[in-house]
C-alpha cells in the first residue's frame, strides 16, 4: 500500500511504547490498532501526529483511517491532554447519588471539565459501579511501562498484546469522594472495588453462576480447581464438540446480553460451517447503563470465563477467542489477563488443551469508551480495528464474523452459563425457569434499594421477590427502569411480573441486560429522561440517520418540554417525539437506534414526566 | 481449460413485491427488482458503482419476518421473499429520513429526486425549530467523542459550517454533509485505494476528514475527485463549480453533456464534458463504463483546462 | 504479437486472475484507471509482483519488488526463465501445441544462472525464484509493462523476453491469462491500428504484404510504396544526411520529447521546410515555416481512439474549437485539394466507414452505431454480429492444428545493457519517469494547476546526496555524455543509491533532454530515455545561494 504520513516524528516514549505493545508486523495489522493506540495511551496520555503515523507506518494503516477510529472511542484523544483523568459517572445510576455532587466539588477543585495539565476530570456514562455510587474511572497514563513488568513480559507482549498485565495505571473508585479522587489522580494507589461486596448473595446456597464469588481466588487457578473448576471442560472433551453444542441447544440457553438469541442455534451454526477458520469472541464489554454483573463475574471468577471460552472454543471448532473487555474495567482487565496467564502456564490453554489435541487459545483486547461496541458486528469491526459502527445482518456473524470468518458470540453470563450445561446435562438446565426462559439469570439491582447488588435468580422468579431479596421493596417507589437505558420503565403496580422474556414481553418490557434500577418519588425524572436521551446522542456511532439525527432531535424535543417550551404545544411535541422513535426504531441498523427510544416512550406513557 | 470468462452461476428467485411476482437472479437486490419494475425508490447513501453501506435508510421497505424494516439497497433477494413498499410504516421512514437530512443539512444542490421526494413523503424540517448557528471553521471536528453540550431546544443542531477551501482544484462544503459514506468509499477500497480521508469522530458530530483534519496538500490526496464524482449532495464540487455558483453564473439549464474519450494515456477512460456557456465546467465518467466504473484520474478530471486556456500553452 | 499489435487482455481480466508482474510500469501513477482493476485483482486475492528500478508507489503494492538496474531486463527474463526451466514448471502442453524454436530458447537461457543473473540486475536470488515460481505456478497471470520496458535502445528485444515467459508458462490466450503493454497515448493504439507507423497499412496488414496492399491501391486509386517507411529516429537520421529537407509534423513535439533534444532542435532548424500541425503553438512550431492549428479532436471534432486492451471508442465534440483551429481530417483534405486530389469533405463517420471497409478482420464489424450502443468494441471485430473480442490468441489453444494457426515464435533474444554506460566520469545512472499529475512534455498537464506539484528536481537517493555533499534544495549540475542542465536535488525514497530520476515534464524548468541518450531502437526507433549515464557536480560558490544555505 502506498501510505502517505504526516512528517511529524514520534517521541521516544512513543515508539517504545507501540513497539512494545505491536512490535513491527511487517504486514497490514489493522485489528492491533486499539491495542497500538491504548499503548501510546497508557504512555503518554494521548495519541499525537507522530505516534499516530509511527502506529500507522506499524501496522500499515492509512492514516486517515487511524484517526476515524482514533476518534471514535471516547478513551482516546488526539489532543493534548492531562496524563491522569478522573472519569466521573453523571449517568443514571449514578448522577442522582452523589454523581453530580462530586461532578460539582471536582469542578470546584480542578476547573472546567478537561481543563489541567497534570490531571483533569471529565464526565462519564455509566462505569458499571452503580451498586456503590457515585463512580469514578481513573485513567492514568504511566510513562514507563516497561518497568513495571519484566522486560520478558515486554517482550513478549509484541506477539501477543496485553499478554499478562494490562498497560497503564487505571482504576475504578466506588463509592468516590472529591478527596479520594483527588488523591488517586494525585498518583496514590486505590483498592480496586471488592467484587464480593457487590453480591449480597455471595457464599449462600442455590447460586450457579454466583457459586464461586467469595469463595475461590480469583488470582489462583488450584483455588479454582478445588471449587470445581475445569470439570467442565474434562466433561467436554469427553463427550465431543458435537455432544456440546446439542446439550446447549437442548438447554435452551438465551443470549444474556440483551438480545435474548438462542445460544445453541448460532453454536451449531458455526460448528457445522465447512469453512475452516472460525472465531469465538466474548463480549465483555458491558455498558448499558445500570448493569455491572459481567463485571463483578470477571472480577471474582475469571478463571470460569477463561474455562467457559475454552469450552465453547473447542465445542465449536474455533482456534482462537478474543475476549474483549471494557475499557473502563481495568480490575476486570486485570483478573482475566491472570487467569488466562495461568490457564496457558498450566496447559489449560495452548496447542494441547488438557492433553486432549485440541488447540485453543485466548487474546484480551481492551475497549475503548464506546457502548455502541457492546453491539456484536460493532465489536467484530472494534476488535478489526475499525470504527465501531455496525454491520448490516445479514450475513450474520455465524456466517460472516470476526474477519469474515463464521464466528460465534456471547456474553460473558452467557459463556459461564456453558459450565452449568456440560455439568449437569441440558435437560436439567431447561428444567429450570419455563419455555425461552431457562436457567438462572443476574439481576443488577441499584438505586433506591437498600441492599444493591447482583443477584442470582431462577427465570420465573418475579420482580417483586427479587426486591424482597435486596430488602425488600423500596418505600416510595415510583419507577423501576428494566433492562437498561434500552429498556423501559415499570410502576409498584407491574412488581409481580415474572423475570423471564416471555413475562416482561407482555407489560411491554423486557429483560434487557438485567438491569433493575430503581426510584423513588423524590426523583427528577425529567433529569433522568434527558440523560438517558443525552447517553444516545453520545453514543449514537452516525452510520445511519434515524439514530444520528433522531438522537439529536430526541434530547432537543425533551428538553423543550421539560422546560416548558414546547413549539405548538404539547400534543404536537409528544407526536415529534413518537415520529423520531418511529423512524428509530423501525429503520436504525442496529439495536441501538432500534432501542433509543425506548426508556422514553415508557416514561411518557406511564407520564414520568410532563405530567400528562 | 477454459480460454474465455465463464462469468457467475446464477438461479432465478422469486420474489413478491406488494403482491406482485418478479424473478429475479440470485444475487440481485431487492433495490434492482424495484428499480426493474419501475418503482421510484429514494436513495442517497446508494450508487451502481460502490458497495452498499445502507447508511442513509431511505430506501428501506418492510420484508416478511424482520421487524425492522430493510434497507432495500443492500439486502440480497432471497427465494420466496416478501416485500412491501407500500405501507405506512415504509412511508413514515423515508418521509423521516430525508426530513431529518433536511433538518440537519443543506440540501438545496442535493438534486431534483431530493426535492421531489422531500415534497412527495412531506418533509417538514421547520418542525424542528429554528436551525442553530453555524459552527466556526474546524470546530465540528475537534469535539470528543462521547460529549457533547446540553441543549436547551430552541434551536435545532445542524452540521451548518464554513465551505472549506484549502487547495485549487475542490472545495469541501461539508454543510451538505450527509455522511452518506460514498466519498470514503470511492477514496477507499472501492476505487482509489488511497484512503485520504475517512468517517472521524462519532455521532451526530461525525465529520469526513483528513487525518488531524490537516489540509488536502498535507494528507494522502491525489485529486483524482472520484470523491466528487459520489457526491450526493454537492458538498465536494470543483472549484470551478463553486465559483460559478458563487458568482451567480451557473447555469445547470444550459449545460450539456458529452461522451467522449480521455486524452492523457492508453487506457481509455470515458469521459462526460459537462459544458456551460463553450466552457467545461466539470467532467465525469457514467458509473456502468467496463474501464472506469465511473472513477477518474487527476489528469481525467481536471486536466482539461488546457483546452480552456486563451493564453499561450508551453508557459505553465 | 504474434503478428498483432496489441495486449491480449481485456482490463478485466486482471480482476480474474491469480498474479500480476508489472514490468517497467508505474500503473499507479501512469495508468491509475487500469491500477483500479489491478486493486480489485489484488483484493480478490492475486498476488503482484512488480519489477522497477525505483521503489514507486505501484512498487509499494507488490508481494515482492523486483528493483533492477536499469536497462538488465533481458538479463532478468532469462534468469526467470531458467529458474522455471530448473523446477521442471514449463507447460509443456502449451509449448509443444503452440510454439516454435523452444530449444533455442532454452540455449540462449541457459547462462542465466540465478546467481548470475542476480549479478547483472542486482535483484534478490531468491527473490528472482520466488517471482520465477509464482509466475509459473500460477493457474492465471497478466504480464503487463510500459516504458520502463520500450524506451530503451533495445525495447524490442525487452519485450520479446517477456513474451518468451509467457509463452514458456502458457500464459497467454485464455482468460485471465495474458500479456499486456500499457499505451502512454489515448491513441497510440488507434495510431498503429490505422496504418500511421512505418510497416503497416491500416488494420494491421503488412505493408510488404502484395496481395493486401493491393486492395488498397484499389481502394485509394494509388500505388501504395511496397517497403517499409522510416521511423522517427530514422527521419532524424534520414534528416542529418540532408535526404530529409522537409518535414510535416502532426500533433508531435520533438523539439522537446526527443532525446540528446540539442541535436534534434538543430536538425529541425535545419530544414528547407517545416510544417507543424497542432493544437498548440509547441516548441517545435517555433521552428515552422507554417503552423496549422488543429482541434483537440478529444473534445473538440468527432472520430475514434483505440485504447490498450484494443478497445475502439468514439471521441465527440462537446466544445467549439477556438480561433481558427480546424479539424486534422479537414486540414489533411483540405491539402490533398491543394495538391490536386479532391477526397470531398467526408463526415467522420465516412472516414471511418472507408477504414472499415478495408480493415476487414479488426474494424470491419464496428459501425458507428454498435460502438455508440456498446460503448466501444475490442478488435478483432470482423463482423456486424461479431461481439468484439477481449481475449486474443485464444486460439493457441485449440486441439485441431487447423483452428490453431501459425505457432507463436519463442526470441532467443540476448541481454546487452545500456549503450550510455557508467564509467567513473559518468558513475550515475539517471533514468526518467513519470508523474501523476503530468504528462509527457507537459505541453496539456501545464494548463491546469495541480495541487500535487512541486518544483521539478533532480530526485536522488539519501546516500548519494550525502556522499555527494548536497543537500535538498540545493542546486546542481547535471552532466551527461551530451551536455549539462542545472536542476536541484530532491531526496526521495522511490530513488537507491546509483539511480538518480527525473521527468520531463517540465522542460521550461529542466532541460532534461539536452542530456538524454539519443540512442535508439534499430527496431521500433525508441530512444534510450531510461538509461543516462551522469555525474552530479557541485555548482560554483557564489555561483547560486543554496535555498537551505549553511
Amino acid at each position: 500500500m502506498d501510505l502517505v504520513l504526516l512528517p511529524d516524528a514520534a517521541t521516544e516514549a512513543e515508539r517504545a511504547a507501540v513497539d512494545a505493545a505491536v512490535g513491527s508486523p511487517g504486514h497490514e495489522r489493522r485489528d492491533l490498532l486499539l491495542p497500538a493506540f491504548h499503548a501510546v495511551m497508557d504512555a503518554v496520555g494521548w495519541i499525537s501526529r507522530g505516534a499516530l503515523s509511527y502506529v500507522c507506518d506499524r501496522l500499515h494503516v492509512p492514516p486517515a483511517e487511524a484517526y476515524g477510529v482514533a476518534t471514535f472511542y471516547a478513551l482516546f484523544s488526539v489532543t493534548p491532554r492531562a496524563p491522569r483523568t478522573a472519569h466521573v459517572c453523571d449517568d443514571v445510576g449514578c448522577a442522582a447519588f452523589g454523581g453530580e455532587d462530586l461532578c460539582a466539588a471536582l469542578e470546584e477543585r480542578l476547573g472546567p471539565p478537561g481543563s489541567g495539565e497534570e490531571v483533569t476530570w471529565t464526565r462519564s456514562p455509566c462505569l458499571g459501579l452503580c451498586e456503590r455510587a457515585p463512580a469514578v474511572f481513573l485513567q492514568r497514563a504511566s510513562p514507563s511501562a516497561e518497568d513495571e513488568g519484566n522486560p520478558e513480559a515486554t517482550r513478549a507482549l509484541a506477539s501477543s498484546p496485553h499478554d499478562d498485565a494490562p498497560g497503564g495505571d487505571h482504576a475504578q473508585i466506588a463509592p468516590a469522594t472529591a478527596d479520594t479522587v483527588l488523591r488517586a489522580l494525585d498518583g496514590e494507589d486505590v483498592d480496586g472495588p471488592d467484587p464480593v461486596v457487590s453480591t449480597p448473595q455471595a457464599g449462600g446456597p442455590d447460586l450457579e453462576l454466583l457459586s464461586r464469588v467469595g469463595v475461590v481466588d480469583p488470582g489462583d487457578l488450584d483455588s479454582y480447581r478445588a471449587a470445581g473448576g475445569y470439570a467442565g471442560l474434562r466433561r467436554a472433551l469427553a463427550v465431543g464438540s458435537a455432544r456440546v453444542v446439542d446439550e446447549i441447544t437442548v438447554a435452551s440457553l438465551t443470549g444474556r446480553g440483551g438480545a435474548a438469541f438462542p445460544t445453541g442455534t448460532k453454536w451449531a451454526a458455526v460448528a457445522g460451517s465447512p469453512e475452516p477458520e472460525k472465531y469465538l469472541v466474548c463480549n465483555a464489554d458491558e455498558s448499558e447503563p445500570g448493569t455491572f454483573k459481567d463485571r463483578v463475574l470477571m472480577e471474582a471468577d475469571p478463571f470460569a470465563l477463561v474455562e467457559a471460552m475454552t469450552v465453547a472454543g473447542i465445542a465449536v471448532g474455533a482456534r482462537t477467542g478474543y475476549l474483549y473487555v471494557r475499557g473502563e474495567y481495568p480490575a476486570a482487565e486485570r483478573a482475566i489477563l491472570r487467569a488466562v496467564a495461568e490457564a496457558r502456564r498450566h496447559g489449560y490453554l495452548g496447542d494441547d488443551v488438557m492433553g486432549s489435541g485440541r488447540a485453543f487459545d485466548l487474546e484480551v483486547r481492551r475497549g475503548a469508551g464506546a457502548y455502541i461496541c457492546g453491539e456484536e458486528t460493532a465489536l467484530m469491526n472494534s476488535l478489526e480495528g475499525r470504527r465501531g459502527e455496525p454491520r448490516a445482518k445479514p450475513p450474520f456473524p455465524t456466517v460472516a464474523g470476526l474477519f469474515g470468518k463464521p464466528t460465534v458470540i456471547n456474553n460473558v453470563e452467557t459463556l459461564v452459563n456453558v459450565l452449568r450445561i456440560v455439568a449437569e446435562g441440558g435437560p436439567a438446565f431447561a428444567s429450570i425457569g419455563s419455555g425461552r426462559s431457562t436457567g438462572t439469570k443476574l439481576f443488577c439491582l441499584s438505586g433506591v434499594v437498600a441492599r444493591p447488588g447482583v443477584y442470582e435468580v431462577p427465570m420465573g422468579t418475579t420482580l417483586r421477590e427479587l426486591l424482597e431479596l435486596a430488602g425488600g421493596v423500596p418505600p416510595d417507589l415510583r419507577a423501576i427502569l428494566l433492562g437498561g437505558a434500552a429498556g423501559s420503565f415499570v410502576t409498584p403496580d407491574q412488581l409481580d411480573v415474572p423475570l423471564t422474556l416471555e413475562g416482561t414481553r407482555e407489560i411491554g418490557a423486557t429483560l434487557g441486560s438485567g438491569v433493575v434500577l430503581c426510584f423513588d418519588s423524590t426523583t427528577d425524572f425529567a433529569a433522568v429522561l434527558r440523560r438517558i436521551a443525552g447517553f444516545f446522542r453520545d453514543e449514537s456511532c452516525g452510520q445511519c440517520v434515524p439514530c444520528r439525527v433522531g438522537t439529536v432531535r430526541q434530547e432537543e424535543a425533551l428538553a423543550r418540554i421539560v422546560r416548558g417550551r414546547e413549539i405548538g404545544g404539547r400534543t404536537i411535541e409528544l407526536q415529534l417525539l413518537r415520529d423520531v422513535d418511529r423512524v428509530m426504531t423501525d429503520a436504525s441498523i442496529c439495536g441501538l437506534g432500534q432501542t433509543a427510544a425506548s426508556a422514553v416512550r415508557s416514561a411518557l406513557a406511564l407520564g414520568l414526566i410532563g405530567g400528562s | 481449460m477454459t480460454t474465455v470468462d465463464l462469468g457467475t452461476i446464477r438461479r432465478l428467485v422469486s420474489v413478491t413485491v406488494d403482491d406482485v411476482e418478479h424473478r429475479a437472479p440470485e444475487g440481485a437486490t431487492i433495490m434492482d427488482v424495484l428499480d426493474d419494475a419501475g418503482a421510484d425508490t429514494p436513495r442517497l447513501c446508494q450508487a451502481p458503482n460502490l458497495t452498499p453501506v445502507n447508511a442513509c435508510r431511505v430506501c428501506v421497505v418492510e420484508v416478511e419476518g424482520s421487524r425492522p424494516l430493510v434497507p432495500s439497497c443492500a439486502r440480497k433477494v432471497e427465494d420466496g421473499m416478501v416485500v412491501r413498499t407500500d405501507t405506512e410504516r415504509v412511508a413514515h421512514s423515508r418521509k423521516m429520513v430525508l426530513e431529518l437530512l433536511a433538518s440537519a443539512n443543506d440540501l438545496s444542490e442535493a438534486g431534483d429526486d431530493v426535492a421531489r421526494w422531500q415534497i412527495e413523503y412531506g418533509a417538514d424540517p421547520e418542525r424542528y425549530g429554528p436551525p442553530g448557528p453555524p459552527a466556526a471553521a474546524g470546530e465540528r471536528g475537534n469535539r470528543h467523542a462521547g460529549h457533547h453540550g446540553i441543549p436547551d431546544g430552541e434551536t435545532r443542531a445542524t452540521v451548518a459550517q464554513p465551505v472549506t477551501v484549502d487547495n485549487d482544484l475542490y472545495v469541501r462544503d461539508y454543510a451538505r454533509c450527509i455522511l452518506c459514506y460514498k466519498c470514503v468509499e470511492a477514496c477507499g477500497t472501492d476505487a482509489q485505494n488511497t484512503f485520504a480521508i475517512a468517517v472521524a469522530g462519532r455521532g451526530f458530530d461525525a465529520t469526513i476528514s483528513t487525518e488531524f483534519a490537516v489540509p488536502l496538500p498535507d494528507s494522502a490526496c491525489v485529486y483524482c475527485g472520484n470523491c466528487i464524482g459520489v457526491c450526493p449532495t454537492g458538498a465536494l464540487k470543483s472549484v470551478a463549480e463553486h465559483e460559478r455558483r458563487e458568482a451567480g453564473t451557473w447555469d445547470p439549464e444550459g449545460e450539456t453533456v458529452t461522451t467522449t474519450v480521455c486524452s492523457f494515456c492508453g487506457v481509455g477512460c470515458s469521459l462526460e464534458l459537462h459544458v456551460q456557456d463553450n466552457t467545461i465546467v466539470n467532467v465525469t465518467s457514467p458509473s456502468d463504463h467496463s474501464v472506469t466504473h465511473g472513477h477518474l484520474c487527476i489528469k481525467g478530471r481536471f486536466g482539461f483546462q488546457h483546452v480552456q486556456n486563451v493564453a499561450s500553452p508551453g508557459e505553465h | 504479437m504474434f503478428g498483432a499489435g496489441g495486449g491480449t487482455s481485456a482490463y478485466s481480466e486482471v480482476e480474474d486472475t491469480d498474479l500480476v508482474l508489472l514490468w517497467g510500469s508505474n500503473a499507479r501513477e501512469t495508468h491509475p484507471i487500469y491500477f483500479h482493476h489491478v486493486l480489485t485483482g489484488l483484493r480478490r486475492g492475486a498476488g503482484m509482483y512488480v519489477v522497477d528500478p525505483r521503489r514507486t508507489a505501484t512498487a509499494r503494492w507488490a508481494r515482492g519488488h523486483l528493483a533492477l538496474d536499469v536497462g538488465t531486463d533481458i538479463a532478468l527474463a532469462h534468469g526467470m526463465g531458467r529458474a522455471i526451466l530448473d523446477a521442471g514448471l514449463e507447460n509443456r502442453a502449451f509449448i509443444e501445441r503452440a510454439t516454435t524454436g523452444f530449444d533455442e530458447y532454452v540455449r540462449a537461457v541457459e547462462p542465466w544462472t540465478l546467481e548470475k543473473t542476480a549479478e547483472v540486475t542486482g535483484v534478490d536470488a531468491d527473490l528472482i525464484r520466488e517471482t520465477a515460481l509464482a509466475y509459473a505456478r500460477a493457474d492465471r497471470a497478466q504480464l503487463c509493462w510500459t516504458l520502463g520496458i520500450t524506451e530503451h535502445h533495445n525495447a524490442v528485444d525487452n519485450v520479446r523476453a517477456l513474451i518468451d515467459l509467457a509463452l514458456l508458462t502458457g500464459h497467454v490466450g485464455r482468460w485471465g491469462s495474458g500479456l499486456v503493454p500499457l499505451r502512454g497515448q489515448n491513441n497510440v493504439q488507434g495510431g498503429g491500428d490505422m496504418g500511421a507507423i512505418p510497416n503497416r497499412l491500416p488494420g494491421g496488414y503488412d505493408v510488404t504484404d502484395d496481395g493486401h496492399r493491393a486492395r488498397f491501391d484499389a481502394a485509394w486509386g494509388s500505388a501504395i510504396p511496397p517497403e517499409k517507411g522510416l521511423h522517427l529516429s530514422q527521419m532524424f537520421e534520414a534528416m542529418e544526411r540532408r535526404e530529409i529537407r522537409a518535414v510535416y509534423v502532426v500533433g508531435e513535439n520533438p523539439a522537446e520529447s526527443e532525446a540528446d533534444v540539442a541535436h534534434a532542435r538543430a536538425l529541425l532548424g535545419g530544414l528547407d521546410h517545416l510544417v507543424v500541425q497542432d493544437i498548440f503553438r509547441t516548441a517545435t512550431a517555433e521552428f515552422a515555416d507554417v503552423v496549422l492549428p488543429s482541434c483537440a479532436d478529444w473534445c473538440e471534432y468527432e472520430g475514434t481512439v483505440t485504447s490498450s486492451e484494443r478497445r475502439v471508442q468514439r471521441v465527440r465534440k462537446a466544445i467549439e474549437p477556438p480561433g481558427l483551429a480546424r479539424p486534422d481530417t479537414e486540414i489533411l483534405c483540405d491539402l490533398a485539394r491543394r495538391l490536386g486530389h479532391d477526397w470531398g469533405t467526408p463526415s467522420p463517420e465516412e472516414v471511418w466507414d472507408e477504414l472499415r471497409s478495408l480493415s476487414l478482420d479488426w474494424h470491419a464489424g464496428m459501425s458507428y452505431a454498435r460502438l455508440e450502443a456498446e460503448g466501444g468494441l475490442q478488435w478483432p471485430c470482423p463482423s456486424l454480429d461479431h461481439p468484439g473480442t477481449p481475449t486474443m490468441h485464444t486460439r493457441l489453444w485449440e486441439r485441431d492444428p487447423a483452428l490453431r494457426g501459425t505457432p507463436a515464435p519463442f526470441a532467443p533474444v540476448v541481454h546487452a545493457g545500456p549503450l550510455d554506460e557508467l564509467s567513473p566520469e559518468f558513475p550515475l545512472r539517471l533514468t526518467t519517469v513519470r508523474r501523476l499529475d503530468s504528462y509527457n512534455s507537459g505541453v496539456q498537464t501545464g494548463g491546469y494547476t495541480s495541487p500535487l506539484r512541486r518544483e521539478e528536481a533532480l530526485c536522488v537517493d539519501a546516500a548519494d546526496a550525502r556522499a555527494l555533499g548536497v543537500h535538498d534544495g540545493e542546486r546542481v549540475r547535471v552532466v551527461s555524455r551530451r551536455g549539462a542542465v542545472e536542476a536541484p536535488v530532491r531526496v526521495d525514497a522511490a530513488a537507491r543509491p546509483g539511480l538518480a530520476f527525473i521527468t520531463p515534464h517540465f522542460s521550461e524548468q529542466v532541460d532534461v533532454n539536452l542530456i538524454t541518450n539519443e540512442a535508439w531502437d534499430p527496431q521500433s526507433g525508441t530512444s534510450e530515455f531510461k538509461a543516462t549515464a551522469i555525474r552530479i557536480e557541485k555548482l560554483a560558490v557564489g555561483a547560486r545561494v543554496p535555498v537551505a544555505g549553511a
